[in-house]
């Protein structure tokens, strides 16, 4: 779906990273937890392409400048790490935008009844906001949450308000625990539950030490990469990831626009 | 007047409109589907193919630069016997050309794929691809010298009747020699440009931001090199010319035609917008009826200079 989206908020909620609430057609609404949008910042040639987001979050709130009544929204939350994220920043309510999406394939909460864990880094925390917010709906579900500093650990509090018990670490103890976010989730993973999954997004390495975890307790775990993209369509291939079967003569790229960007880890190349 | 008439011809080809959707920016079609109609476009080039399955390049494989893109994807692509299992049978359904982008590693593999596409009646042309400046063996030899072009277009005109384009590459001395080496091998028509080879660094951490090193450039930002390029072939060869290189508008699609092209491929635009195409396709539409000009072939290399 492609659809003009205008903004109802952009607030930096910590130095450098923003949260911005846009307006969306009620069919956005069935995005799902894990799934992204293309946001082409301004109708120029420069920056070019479009730029990719997890949604944060969504919803709909009532209105009466719609027919139905409600109006649909959702938010994304990113950091200012270039021209594209810069100017995005700069924008405000009432400013429009081109959007395009629900893009790609999300996070499948599976069971009820187990534990969820979700592990975030820095952004990375983006998408597992949304899908905390439908998990707590039946699930018991632990945040670990880290960052190289205090300045990139975001909307904690958003998640303890839907129930979400939180772990911070920051790698240079200036919150929460010292150390990486790994670290303190495999500490917290003994006296667990046993039927447990986690759920990882975040830089690379952090989602392969994820990974890692998740292959020496045998516990099943779905993680999001990120990647430079152009289309967002799965036709342009600038976004692939190894998959599980790849060799030079049997190639087994996987797109992570379409193909992902959520994977279960055992499906990816790690190295 | 009525609605102009926008269909042009291209080496038998008959298109309803000038706008084909460039190889390697639009898949195969179907990843588009959703976001246009894939019948009021002029045609779709597939993603190019390969007789074996095709790795292509590490990442970072693609980086925005300014009015433009490098890409280095390296070809990555299915092969021709997965095309034709899994991507022709959505292609059939729809009611548009469809031309096949092929590519080979060596002389022969050009040739065994243009005979195994010839035998595909959904297949309504071939693009030869001679000039792809990510691969390290093959394509740029055949795409800039001249002699070699005119060996690898000749093997492909001997092993299908299909109409045939070559795509040509802008990264050569001389196109206008190139044009004639691959006309003078039998090429029905020509489109171009292909990429221009393109670097970008990264300061801090002193290395290529692209994992091949080098990409190729698209976009907006190659425009001016593309009409030039166009403009010069156009006086010299008789064959139609598709004319390539960041169109993002119909404004920049007629003015290709101007310079001599009979059709256009958009590129890098899909993936900007993914219903670029027809966009552009509409646009030259209100373009003729806004200027009372009934027939779109008016226009072509009807630059006064």
């Amino acid at each position: 779906m492609q659809f003009k989206s205008m903004i109802i908020s952009n607030i930096e909620v910590s130095p450098g990273y923003f949260r911005m609430k846009m307006t969306a057609p009620p069919a956005a609404g069935s995005a799902s937890p894990g799934q992204f949008i293309m946001v082409r910042v301004r109708d120029a040639i420069d920056p070019l392409l479009r730029r990719p987001f997890g949604i944060f979050d969504l919803g709909t709130f009532a209105t009466a400048y719609t027919d139905c009544g409600t109006q649909t929204y959702f938010e994304i939350l990113y950091r200012v790490v270039g021209k594209g994220t810069d100017m995005l920043s700069s924008l405000h309510q009432g400013d429009v935008l081109d959007i395009l999406g629900p893009l790609g394939k999300g996070f499948l909460p599976g069971d009820p009844s187990g534990e969820k864990i979700l592990v975030g880094g820095g952004v990375g925390l983006a998408p597992l906001y949304y899908l905390a917010k439908e998990m707590v709906k039946t699930s018991r579900v632990r945040l670990f949450a880290g960052g190289r500093t205090k300045e990139d650990i975001l909307c904690i509090t958003e998640f303890e308000r839907l129930g979400v018990e939180t772990y911070v670490s920051t790698d240079d103890g200036t919150l929460g625990a010292s150390g990486l976010v790994t670290e303190v989730l495999e500490k917290h993973l003994t006296a667990g539950i046993a039927d447990k999954t986690i759920f990882a997004c975040g830089p690379f390495p952090m989602l392969k030490a994820t990974a890692e975890i998740a292959g020496r307790h045998d516990i099943p775990c779905q993680v999001s990469l990120e990647a430079y993209m152009a289309c967002g369509v799965g036709a342009c291939l600038g976004c692939v990831t190894k998959g599980r079967n790849h060799s030079n003569e049997t190639p087994d790229y996987r797109c992570v626009c379409k193909d992902g960007p959520v994977f279960d880890y055992r499906e990816l190349r790690w190295d | 007047m009525g609605k102009p008439d926008l269909s042009v011809e291209i080496a038998g080809i008959k298109l309803r409109n000038p706008v084909m959707t460039a190889s390697g920016t639009f898949g195969y079609g179907k990843e588009f589907a959703d976001y246009l109609d894939l019948e009021r476009i002029g045609a779709i080039i597939t993603k190019g193919l390969s007789l074996h399955p095709k790795a292509g390049n590490q990442t970072p494989r693609i980086v925005e630069t300014p009015g433009g893109m490098l890409n280095a994807i390296g070809l990555q692509n299915v092969g021709i016997d997965a095309f034709i299992q899994e991507k022709l049978p959505f292609l059939r359904t729809v009611n548009t050309p469809v031309i096949v982008n092929l590519y080979g590693n060596t002389l022969e593999e050009y040739g065994e794929l243009a005979e195994k596409l010839d035998k595909l009646p959904e297949v309504a042309g071939l693009e030869v691809n001679i000039s792809c400046p990510n691969v390290k063996q093959g394509g740029i030899v055949f795409g800039t010298d001249p002699k070699a072009a005119y060996e690898v277009v000749s093997l492909v005109r001997q092993s299908t009747i299909k109409p045939l384009i070559v795509k040509l590459s802008p990264n050569v001395t001389n196109v206008v020699e190139m044009a004639h080496a691959c006309v003078d091998a039998g090429a029905d028509a020509l489109s171009l440009i292909n990429t221009l080879t393109g670097m970008a660094i990264d300061l801090q951490k002193r290395r290529p931001i692209l994992a091949n090193i080098t990409g190729g450039l698209s976009g907006p930002a190659i425009k001016p090199v593309a009409l030039r390029m166009v403009w010069q072939v156009a006086q010299a060869v008789e064959v139609p010319l598709i004319g390539i290189g960041g169109i993002m508008t119909a404004t920049d699609a007629l003015e290709f035609m101007l310079a001599g092209a009979t059709a256009v491929q958009v590129g890098t635009a899909n993936f900007l917008d993914p219903s670029a195409a027809q966009n552009i396709a509409d646009g030259m539409e209100a373009y003729l009826e806004a200027n009372g000009i009934a027939d779109v072939k008016e226009l072509i290399g009807a630059l006064a200079t």
